[in-house]
């Protein structure tokens, strides 16, 4: 679904991605782990298409097409998903007209009739009981004054309203007690089905206690420096990422 | 080589103002220029009467003593008055058209491609329109119906003629020929606009609205509206305006004037899109306009509401003297500045009588180049015990070259008196169009979201149909103003 070869990118001129080759196939559930500074949320904003990183070297195929041609919007109708660290607040902009919108410019992409409004309430309906999000937050505007927790539910319900071949979480987990943390994880697991992928991208085991990854990857300084099986999260949690540094001679 | 590129954006930002098309039609225009003869000229086209031949003179002599004024933040490059023609009649006929079936083709034409239908029974429902343009007015639909309930809707002209007590009454009543630069000058040269008389007690059964129209080139429009509401009656009036895309710029000095009497109420909506100008500031309307309305009754209440999206200059307060005591006045306004248009917009409320409340809610909305400034002025009297004023002025900009201010001024002499007044100014950021992007949502389209939900306290109290056209123009205004 997803190939990654020999990936760089800068911000500002600084380098950040140093090399990253990473093949995610359809069903799969991989999780990128490493400390801070690493070079994480750089590669899930460079697969999204942020437009502050540069791409300099390397290629991305995303079932099979071009990603880095695509434009951010393009790469979300074909089914590209990010669950961002931090969402922002869009004042005056209610959830249901921009729902509304995400939902049919990608149905529009699709060659898709528009939703009429009660087609599109009922599904908001349905997709907001995935985590348990109250019919309130769905008239506010979007994500203005939700709390840390909220926030991470809203993205979640985005996704389940997108319905996505790929989903980004980047760091969903931070921020979040531990009963927001499950109801986000349980809802990517009653969406996730054999067509979907995911990437799951955090510091901490608590998360994948939930999700259950497939492989694990660390990434350090730029470079995916180790994979293997969902135990390498547990060794990580226990050892930290010290051992890894050892490792690479450092 | 260098032309083509300037060419292809030219086309681009064309393509953008949907109305900037002219209408072929032999125009009856007068030489241009600007004398006591042309002002005699303009009155014996419209067979006036001699009192307001001597009202127009009178406008005139004094304009002639009297300086463009230089108070307002906009650079406004040098007018030269003579170079204009005060007076063009694209109908043709000395009388205005009595049936539909001697208007010109061609205008009813112009009419239906602005999606204003002159055909009574292709009208939007529930809408008598009264259609401008230039200086003549072509047809006013729903006339005889209205008429049944004894409400005038008619061209000014018209109501020269057939209700010459009430012209002459009200006209100049709430903005006088003195009161300003511009509002002398149309007070000499005023041509048509739209006359409304609703008598005691009568609720207007349907929307009436004016739709002004500038199409011949090298003139100005100078139009003149007068609403009267009588006690105990209510009428929701409207305003549109266009213009053809040309390189030179065209003035617009109008004067609207409202009298609101015992009780009654008039809702006044606007939603202005004359030709804004290309991207790199050629061409567009110069609007320097004076709309003022006054509760003049006990329990009045007079509603202003703008959508001000055209215009290379924009120079418009529209303005409530509230003198019936228990008056109620609001100002709900949108102004949107892209490329370089300058738009100085803003109200006054000036409170005379007691118990006296108004409201203020200013959006601006600067892009491009543009400068928007919001100018507000509160008066409280000695005498308005207990007056209210809420003043709420908001800024939002788009990119880094554009300019938001805002002026607000107070004057209370009535210890009484509560005024409040919040501001805020906001930016969208490269993180919330790059959020919406994630979800598939363009960049236009997102700037079009929050525009409008920015936008949305002053659009929900347009009237349904033209709420709607209304959003659909603020993010074409704003296309190719960010990215």
């Amino acid at each position: 679904m997803l190939e990654i070869k020999d990936l760089h990118a800068s911000i500002n001129g600084k380098e950040i991605l140093k090399g990253i080759n990473l093949s995610v196939k359809t069903g799969e559930v991989h999780a990128i782990m490493g400390p801070n500074g690493s070079g994480k949320s750089t590669l899930s904003n460079v697969l999204v298409g942020h437009p502050a990183y540069e791409v300099t070297r390397g290629s991305v195929t995303f079932d099979g097409k071009d990603l880095l041609a695509m434009s951010p919007e393009d790469r979300s109708h074909e089914g590209l998903f990010l669950s961002f660290q931090y969402p922002v607040e869009i004042p005056g902009v209610s959830m249901v007209n921009f729902m509304r919108t995400a939902v049919n410019e990608q149905r529009k992409y699709k060659g898709l009739p528009a939703l009429t409004a009660s087609e599109f309430l009922k599904l908001m309906r349905q997709k907001r009981e995935v985590v348990e999000l109250d019919s309130k937050l769905a008239n506010r505007s979007v994500n203005e004054g939700f709390s840390g927790g909220e926030k991470k539910r809203n993205e979640i319900f985005q996704m389940a309203m997108l319905e996505p071949k790929l989903s980004i979480l980047d760091e969903t987990d931070s921020g979040l007690d531990i009963d927001a943390l499950r109801i986000v994880a349980e809802g990517v697991n009653k969406l996730k089905t054999p067509e979907t992928s995911c990437i799951v991208i955090t510091h901490y085991q608590r998360l994948l206690d939930y999700i259950k990854p497939d492989i694990v990857h660390v990434l350090y300084k730029g470079r995916i420096v180790k994979t293997a099986g969902p135990e390498l999260a547990l060794e990580l949690e226990e050892k930290g990422y010290d051992w890894i540094k050892k490792e690479l001679g450092e | 080589m260098q032309l083509e590129p300037n060419k292809y954006v030219k086309e681009l930002t064309r393509e953008k103002y949907k109305y900037g098309f002219t209408t072929d039609i032999h125009t009856d225009i007068i030489d241009r220029g600007l004398d006591e003869n042309v002002v005699r000229l303009i009155s014996a086209k419209k067979n006036e009467p001699e009192w307001l031949l001597n009202f127009r003179l009178k406008a005139y002599r004094h304009w002639l003593t009297m300086d463009m004024p230089t108070w307002a933040h906009l650079t406004i490059p040098d007018i030269d008055y003579q170079a204009i023609s005060y007076y063009a009649d694209p109908t043709r006929k000395k009388e205005g058209p009595k049936s539909l079936d001697d208007v010109d083709p061609e205008l009813l034409k112009t009419f239906n491609k602005l999606g204003i239908p002159l055909e009574e029974q292709l009208a939007l429902s529930g809408m008598a329109v009264d259609a401008v343009m230039d200086s003549v007015s072509v047809k006013t639909t729903f006339k005889e119906t209205l008429m049944e309930k004894g409400i005038i809707f008619c061209s000014i002209s018209e109501a020269v003629r057939e209700h010459p007590d009430l012209v002459k009454k009200y006209l100049g009543s709430v903005v006088g020929y003195r009161d300003n630069f511009f509002a002398a000058l149309n007070s000499a040269v005023f041509s048509d606009g739209s006359f409304v008389y609703i008598p005691k007690g009568v609720r207007c059964p349907m929307e009436l609205s004016t739709y002004f129209r500038i199409n011949a080139a090298g003139t100005g429009q100078f139009e003149r509206t007068l609403i009267v509401a009588d006690d105990d009656s209510y009428v929701s009036y409207l305003e549109g305006c266009t213009a053809p895309m040309r390189d030179e710029n065209q003035l617009h000095a109008a004067i609207v004037e409202i009298v609101v009497l015992d009780r009654a109420e008039v809702k006044y909506s606007t939603v202005q899109n004359w030709y804004p100008g290309d991207a790199e500031g050629k061409g567009g309307v110069y609007n320097f306009v004076t709309k003022r309305g006054i509760c003049k009754g006990e329990g009045s209440k007079l509603s202003w509401t703008q959508v001000e999206t055209g215009s290379a200059i924009t120079w418009k307060y529209p303005s409530c003297i509230l003198s019936g005591d228990n008056s109620t006045a609001e100002f709900y306004s949108v102004a949107v500045t892209n490329n370089y248009q300058q738009a100085d917009t803003g109200t006054k409320m000036i409170h005379l009588g007691r118990n006296t409340r108004s409201t203020i809610v200013s959006k601006g909305i600067s892009a491009g180049r543009s400068q928007n400034s919001y100018r507000g002025l509160v008066r409280v009297a000695e005498r308005a015990d207990g007056a209210r004023n809420y003043s709420q002025c908001d800024s939002l900009l788009l990119g880094s070259e554009c300019g938001a201010h805002t002026f607000p001024y107070m004057d209370i002499h009535n210890e009484t008196a509560v005024v409040e007044h919040e501001a805020t100014t906001s930016k969208i950021s490269e993180d919330q169009l790059f959020y919406c992007n994630q979800r598939g949502i363009s960049t236009e389209d997102a700037v079009g979201l929050i525009v409008n939900g920015y936008a949305k306290e002053v659009l929900n109290k347009l009237p349904m149909e033209f709420a709607v056209e209304a959003q659909k123009l603020l993010s074409v205004s704003l296309e190719g103003s960010v990215g």
